[in-house]
């Protein structure tokens, strides 16, 4: 194959991501236009809920997948240059702010479970509708972000795997490329996850 | 008959075993090539259309008298859901673009292959998977689903019947939609053969083309919509639950935010089909060409904005149901637009009344009045008390059947020709035609005129002022069936002992009739140069 083919290729995969990102904004769109349309309806309850939320824990998740978004792409970058060393360490390094940024939701979960407030909870089912909606939505929107992270912190690791085994080359980063976009669009979502959950008081 | 013809009789092309990478069956659902694909489709999802159709068949049969005539209601109800499902997510939303969009998108562009030929036979096995998945349903403790296709919250929340696993299933084909729409985007814009500009684009490939936006932008919402239904029925989230606060409205419009433009996706890709037919058999180049492309796009654009014009009766907004009302009207714009840029076609053409040219004028005909009992119910006023009657059922049988299955079936008529290089009896395919039309129209006309009557749907029981409209009915669907009978075996028959077809039987200018019939494995051994438009029948055909 020659170059041209390859590039020509790779912008064919290009494209053919970034329309599944599409599709994955629109999924969570769904769930922003509850989120719209019950907050219009209960904006009091909502803005009280959000303040029970810990502000730290999100801005350190939001800092987490910064980083890691900041690390694949110098990783893409690295690999291009030909340091597969260095791209691999810079992927290792994202994996484990996936993780982090886990363990983080794990702290929380487990602190909001334990003050009795889940889905069906005899707790939340006392309080107002608002608030059950609100923690409905937290739970559900957050645990389908959260199924992302693992998600691409897993697709991450494997494309560290293939740079190590070698089929993935300086040449041909379009794989590496496409993961990494799609950290990024995990990352991007929970720039509007932070603040619409943790911030509007 | 000298030896080089024989040789290219017994040619069998993309068909023939030696081009399987692995023995018997495997060769084909492990096969990544686009035709073989297509293929695959084609029969899985006739397959699941025949199932639907004998459930259909049932339904009629028990509406045959008042009361019980075979099945209780509950089982009714599971007959209808199961009908709504294999219909639609089965059969009309994977079947145009799955089988004929593999097939010929990419001959119609010059390209060997579709973007992502590995993803696509994941696309077909998604596909498969979720349709087993879904008739499983049946074979569970809780029996198959019985909310209804729409599976409307609050009673799919509460049912005890197998709902979530019915809509996993929906959500793996959903899948599977989605990764076959990606794919027919990439392959448009960047598979094009150099010479094949926009402005030379089959109508087909316009109509598959605005088929995949929708897939890709709209089946997102239907996943998570249903994901939501799951989460109630195992969590108790409480977001659809009006106990806990939550607004079963809601889910109505997340619903039909993706299932409104699915009509389009079961819709565009016929419209595709019919208007490569009508010029073919006109004789004439299409007329407006611009015109028709543009108005597919502008169907697909403001039919994902009409979407809550199922609901008029749920308790929206006067506001809401105002505009959503005007909203459905401009789609009917770009629609007639087709309607009378394919009459226009055909004035003064030569027209040939060939089987596949009878099911392109039967799906104008039919089309059309599923369109116009469409603004009937667009109309808030006549909708109200229209809404739960069978005139919706005969509406939007008269558009999904008579106009995407009845494309369907004029693309088979136009191209299994092509695909095995044989013809069939066009005798018996015109007979066949004439039966299942007569039919067609007796059932379901019948039901526009019930439900303008008042007779409610969804009920396996009706009063008996409407027996003898509904004994027309169901006598009309023994007729379609009859006609179907004779349509599928006498192509079946056609594929096996046919005459030879020629590579170009119906003298079309599009570029999957300069190959040889059966269609090669490698489609174009060299890029093809397009020297002019899809429909130039002035113009000699390209040589391969």
């Amino acid at each position: 194959m020659n170059h041209a083919s390859v590039s020509e290729t790779n912008a064919t995969a290009r494209l053919g991501m970034w329309l599944f990102l599409f599709t994955e904004i629109m999924m969570f769109g769904g769930l922003f236009l509850l989120y719209a349309s019950y907050r219009v309806r209960f904006p009091q309850a909502f803005s009280d809920s959000a303040q029970q939320l810990n502000i730290w824990l999100g801005a350190a998740n939001a800092l987490i997948l910064l980083t890691g978004s900041f690390c694949t792409t110098l990783s893409v970058t690295a690999l291009r240059r030909g340091s597969r060393r260095l791209a691999m360490i810079l992927l290792a390094i994202t994996v484990l702010m996936g993780g982090l940024f886990l363990f983080n939701h794990y702290l929380e979960w487990s602190g909001q479970i334990r003050a009795g407030i889940y889905p069906n909870s005899p707790v939340l089912d006392h309080m107002s509708h608002g608030e059950i909606l609100f923690f409905g939505l937290y739970y559900v929107t957050l645990g389908l972000h959260g199924l992302h992270v693992l998600i691409g912190s897993i697709i991450l690791a494997v494309m560290a795997v293939f740079i190590g085994r070698g089929s993935l080359t300086p040449e041909d980063t379009i794989k590496l490329e496409n993961a990494s976009l799609f950290w990024h669009l995990v990352d991007i979502i929970w720039i509007f996850l932070f603040p619409l959950y943790y911030l509007m008081h | 008959m000298t030896e080089t013809q024989l040789a290219a009789v017994s040619d069998r092309g993309f068909l023939d075993p030696k081009h399987s990478k692995y023995p018997g069956i495997f060769g084909w659902i492990f096969s990544t090539d686009h035709k073989r694909i297509g293929l695959l489709y084609l029969y899985s999802a006739m397959g699941f259309f025949l199932i639907g159709v004998m459930i259909g068949v049932g339904m009629r049969l028990e509406l045959l008298t008042p009361g019980r005539t075979i099945v209780s209601a509950q089982t009714y109800n599971d007959m209808f859901t199961m009908h709504g499902m294999i219909m639609i997510f089965l059969f009309l939303v994977p079947l145009p673009p799955g089988a004929f969009g593999n097939l010929f998108l990419p001959l119609h562009i010059g390209a060997n292959d579709v973007a992502f030929p590995r993803l696509n036979l994941l696309s077909w096995w998604l596909y498969v998977i979720g349709a087993l998945t879904i008739l499983g349903t049946v074979f569970t403790p809780g029996g198959p689903p019985d909310t209804g296709w729409t599976l409307y919250v609050p009673f799919s929340t509460q049912t005890p019947h197998s709902v979530t696993m019915a809509i996993l299933g929906i959500f793996i084909v959903g899948f599977s939609s989605i990764l076959t729409g990606i794919n027919m985007i990439a392959t448009v814009h960047r598979l094009r053969a150099p010479t094949m500009k926009w402005s030379r684009l089959p109508l087909f490939v316009w109509g598959i083309y605005a088929t995949a936006w929708i897939q890709v932008l709209a089946t997102p919402m239907l996943a998570i919509t249903l994901l939501l239904v799951v989460a109630e029925r195992l969590f108790h989230v409480g977001l659809f639950n009006a106990v806990k606060g939550g607004d079963p409205l809601m889910y109505q419009h997340m619903f039909w935010i993706y299932s409104h433009p699915a009509v389009y996706i079961m819709l565009l890709p016929g419209m595709g089909i019919v208007s490569e037919i009508i010029p073919v058999f006109s004789r004439k180049r299409i007329f407006g060409y611009w015109a028709m492309a543009i108005s597919v796009l502008a169907i697909a654009g403001a039919g994902s904005l009409v979407w809550a014009h199922h609901m008029f009766v749920s308790g929206m907004s006067t506001a809401a149901v105002f505009v959503f009302s005007l909203l459905t009207f401009a789609v009917a714009i770009p629609s007639a637009i087709k309607v009378f840029n394919w009459l226009s076609t055909m004035y003064k053409g030569s027209i040939s009344l060939d089987p596949p040219m009878l099911f392109a004028l039967s799906f104008i005909f039919l089309f059309t009045i599923g369109g116009l009992s469409g603004l009937v119910l667009g109309a808030a006023a006549t909708n109200v008390p229209l809404h739960a009657t069978d005139f919706v059922v005969g509406h939007f049988h008269y558009v999904m059947f008579g106009g995407g299955g009845v494309a369907v079936l004029g693309a088979l008529h136009y191209w299994l020709p092509k695909i095995y290089g044989k013809m069939y009896n066009k005798t018996a395919a015109t007979v066949g035609w004439a039966i299942f039309f007569i039919g067609f129209n007796l059932l379901y006309f019948s039901m526009l005129i019930l439900g303008y009557e008042g007779m409610p749907r969804r009920y396996y029981n009706y009063p008996p002022q409407f027996t003898v409209l509904n004994v027309i009915s169901t006598v009309g669907s023994w007729v379609l069936v009859i006609g179907l009978i004779i349509l599928l075996t006498n192509l079946i028959h056609g594929i096996f002992r046919g005459t030879p077809a020629g590579n170009n039987p119906w003298d079309a200018r599009t570029l999957e009739w300069t190959l040889p019939s059966p269609l090669p494995a490698e489609n174009f051994a060299t890029v093809p140069v397009v020297t002019h438009g899809p429909y130039d029948f002035e113009s000699p055909l390209e040589s391969p």
